[in-house]
């Protein structure tokens, strides 16, 4: 099996299998994943400032005030609802008996996030 | 449409593993036309020289599949009308598979696959002793029957993104095989197939991205088989086994 791995490959024009709900859903939890480890970082940082430097945090948490703030917020609460509810559908598909409505697990699962992340848009404004 | 259009533009693959590229060729419109009837035509009329692989023509061979528009396709049963966008039609030979010539895949690695997930039967009888009644109501049994009409075809291997990835994987339809074995009350290798599937190239590199499923052209769901077997490995190994 090796062999042919490492072999050379012709290369095709093959990419329509992607682009299914469930395929794009994969990505979207995956992408989310990434954005969400970039975000962390930066997140403890800040929350770091409460010990080092706490003039610095009330600065950063007027700042967090500005309403395109608010904005980005409600981008980053839709992309940890993405990545929860997307986590908890691979869980539930990996362990749980086997449905045939992954579909609709998926759909529940993106609705979910957009709801949480709507309800964190009203309270914010 | 490609209804109302009387000549396909129709471009195939050429080449071998060294490298290739696409040939155009224009191909009368028929009705009821099949993708395998547009490679047969120009093989007989255009290229005769065309390499490509078919048997039984009515979806039971499973030798047909090609990567048709960019997705695998069993060819002897896509209609043209299913597939071409404003009469175009673009073949090329099985994506994740060597190519031996034109459309021609070398799938010997799709089938070793099969053999290292331990897709062969273990018998636990001999002809003499009476047959073993089988339940079909039983768990095991439906699961094994949904996943036993594979014809071997490769389109799931084939849309399958992770073999892409990492091409020593055994991929859905050797696990998918592995899976309805292992539902088999009449088989006696479990312990070793399980073994198989929960090694380094099986089971758990599935990530579930489901193509294989979306592009069955038997209606199969290799990534409901290959749950199963990433439940069965995990209760394995919960009780310090595989």
């Amino acid at each position: 099996m090796t062999a042919s791995s490492a072999a050379p490959r012709a290369r095709i024009h093959a990419g329509a299998h992607r682009g299914h709900p469930l395929w794009i859903v994969w990505l979207v939890h995956r992408l989310s994943g990434l954005a969400l480890a970039l975000f962390l970082p930066v997140h403890f940082l800040v929350l770091g400032l409460a010990l080092n430097d706490p003039a610095a945090l009330d600065g950063a948490l007027r700042w967090m005030d500005n309403p395109w703030v608010k904005a980005a917020e409600t981008g980053l609460v839709l992309l940890l609802g993405l990545h929860l509810f997307g986590g908890l559908r691979l869980l539930a598909l990996e362990f749980l008996p086997w449905s045939p409505r992954q579909k609709t697990f998926a759909a529940a699962a993106v609705a979910l996030a957009c709801a949480i992340s709507a309800g964190f848009l009203l309270s914010a404004v | 449409m490609t209804d109302d259009i009387d000549t396909l533009a129709v471009e195939v693959w050429r080449g071998d593993a060294r490298g290739g590229g696409y040939v155009a060729y224009a191909v009368p419109r028929r009705e009821s036309q099949t993708v395998l009837d547009v490679v047969t035509w120009i093989q007989h009329n255009a290229e005769p020289a065309l390499a490509y692989r078919f048997a039984c023509r009515v979806g039971m061979c499973g030798s047909c599949a090609m990567t048709v528009n960019g997705a695998p396709r069993w060819t002897c049963r896509t209609h043209v009308r299913r597939v071409a966008k404003a009469g175009r039609l673009r073949i090329a030979p099985l994506r994740n598979l060597l190519v031996i010539r034109d459309l021609a895949a070398d799938m010997a690695p799709f089938f070793d696959k099969w053999t290292e997930a331990g897709g062969t039967f273990a018998p636990t009888a001999t002809r003499d002793e009476p047959a073993a009644e089988i339940p079909p109501e039983t768990p095991e049994r439906a699961a094994a029957d949904a996943g036993i009409e594979c014809i071997n075809c490769a389109v799931c291997y084939a849309a399958c993104d992770t073999v892409a990835m990492a091409p020593d994987y055994l991929g859905p339809a050797a696990l998918n095989r592995a899976w309805t074995l292992l539902n088999d009350a009449r088989d006696g290798g479990q312990a070793g197939r399980l073994k198989a599937v929960s090694g380094d190239n099986g089971c758990a590199n599935c990530h579930s991205h489901q193509s294989c499923a979306d592009l069955c052209p038997n209606g199969l769901n290799p990534t409901a088989a290959i749950a199963g077997l990433k439940r069965r490995a995990g209760r394995a190994w919960l009780r310090g086994g595989a």
